[in-house]
């Protein structure tokens, strides 16, 4: 099931913006393609990112997938959590194994559920 | 999840990799690996053609015993490992990986010329079913009349199971004692389901190609493609031991001799301090000058030892137990200790 509340990228990060900032993570689609993830690297807080470039990577047994910044912006917190214990993306990628949060420079172009839905194929 | 793989569609994982692999190491897990190539020797040659056309020499080997083996171009380039059951006196099964069948088939059939025997591909007649961990023979034991105990690691046997023929070997690719079941496509669902069924109480779980890649790596054993290439004679992957040198010929014999003395780069065990893994076709480094001396051929962060873990081909001079270099990890550089092979050993042996 695809959050229908949260904006998506094509890179499969989900996006929830309150006023200026944004909370950020990595969808369930993306996580269950990766396997179980055993590692993740995270932006600094106080990092510029900009929209589409890599920010940090996710690992699992099989594979290393980049994380990508879905918008412009500055990294103002990030979930030492998951870092600590990076199974929580794949048990609850939308709650505690959020990634970031982010002030957003700009207004992101993002997908809605059902585009995101579109483009893996469930349904929204 | 389901993977393309040499033409097959396998399943890559049922649920979580790493309960998969966790499950083989501590109980037991249950493979298809049905894409596996069976090819049959058959005749009164077929001993002598094997002594030939593989490395290692199989007419030693006693009817009812396998044997993990090689075959090799002229060049002393790895074509494929093998496992090649002796089934009878004349009759041989030699199984091959999926993606290299055809090419196994081609040079057995062309080597095959002037020996009385016979090649045949007889992939489509072989489903193959893996029960791999420490309860397999107690998960088996109740559906098959074969003697279990006496079915020693490496030996196989016509058997009934689940009440179905089949060919139980106590062969495996994880590191762990176990069984591998050949039997009719048309027989593998109900010993899949038997077996499930029997093996759920002791913890059994269906496990997919993605946790086969890191028990092998755990257990030091190499993956054509990764560690086994053309490129590579078994000397530089550390498989000497499996080219009987001493047969009168055989094919590739004299590049093999050569190669046995001129290794420069040999296949060796890498562990890692850090978090991120080194993966497949990542450099490894001299430590101080960042000077490149190797190549890692696979690496996953291991379920077993809770640390990355890698294999790769370094320079001859830096292969030293204890040697301490790097790897280059997506740009940045993570040090990495050589160790012995294999990472992973079972504390108690299959008979």
């Amino acid at each position: 099931m695809i959050p229908q509340e949260l904006k998506y990228t094509r890179e499969h990060e989900w996006l929830a913006a309150d006023g200026g900032e944004a909370t950020v993570g990595i969808t369930a689609f993306a996580a269950d393609a990766l396997g179980d993830v055993v590692y993740v690297e995270l932006p600094r807080p106080g990092q510029a990112v900009a929209a589409g470039q890599p920010c940090g990577e996710v690992e699992s047994t099989k594979s290393v997938s980049e994380l990508y910044a879905p918008a412009d912006g500055e990294v103002v917190a990030v979930n030492e959590a998951v870092v600590a214990d990076p199974g929580l993306l794949n048990s609850d990628p939308y709650g505690q194994g959020w990634l970031f949060r982010l002030r957003l420079a700009s207004a992101p172009e993002l997908l809605d559920a059902a585009a995101y839905a579109a483009l893996t194929g469930e349904a929204a | 999840m389901l993977t393309p793989f040499a033409g097959w569609t396998m399943p890559l994982r049922y649920g979580s990799e790493l309960a998969e692999h966790h499950a083989v190491r501590g109980a037991a897990g249950l493979f298809d690996l049905s894409h596996m190539g069976q090819l049959e020797i058959d005749g009164a040659d077929a001993a002598a053609l094997l002594d030939h056309a593989l490395v290692g020499r199989l007419s030693a080997v006693q009817p009812g015993r396998a044997r993990y083996t090689m075959i090799c171009a002229p060049d002393g380039g790895i074509l494929d490992d093998l496992v090649v059951y002796r089934l009878e006196p004349h009759r041989y099964l030699v199984v091959a990986n999926a993606a290299n069948t055809a090419a196994v088939f081609t040079a057995l059939t062309e080597r095959a010329a002037g020996f009385a025997a016979e090649v045949r591909d007889v992939s489509a007649r072989w489903a193959l079913i893996a029960v791999q961990g420490p309860r397999a023979a107690a998960i088996l034991a109740p559906l098959t009349g074969a003697d279990l105990g006496s079915l020693r690691y490496y030996a196989v046997d016509p058997a009934w199971l689940a009440g179905r023929p089949v060919l139980l070997a106590r062969t495996g690719y994880t590191g762990e004692d176990g069984f591998e079941i050949y039997c009719a496509p048309e027989d593998a669902p109900g010993i899949w389901a038997a077996v499930a069924a029997a093996g759920t109480p002791h913890g059994l779980v269906p496990a997919g190609l993605a946790c086969r890649d890191t028990l092998r790596l755990e257990a030091g054993m190499p993956l054509y493609g990764n560690e086994l290439t053309a490129r590579v004679s078994p000397y530089e992957a550390g498989l000497g031991r499996v080219v009987a040198l001493d047969k009168p010929d055989f094919v590739g014999r004299a590049a093999l001799a050569a190669r046995r003395e001129q290794a420069t780069e040999v296949l060796v065990g890498l562990v890692s301090g850090g978090r991120r893994a080194p993966r497949h076709d990542y450099a490894v480094l001299d430590p101080d000058t960042g000077a490149r001396v190797g190549t890692v051929t696979s690496g996953a962060p291991s379920p077993t030892l809770g640390r990355p873990i890698a294999m790769a081909y370094v320079a001859a001079d830096r292969s030293a137990t204890g040697t301490v270099l790097a790897v280059d990890v997506r740009g940045s550089r993570e040090t990495v200790t050589v160790v012995e092979l294999p990472f992973y050993r079972r504390t108690q042996e299959g008979r």
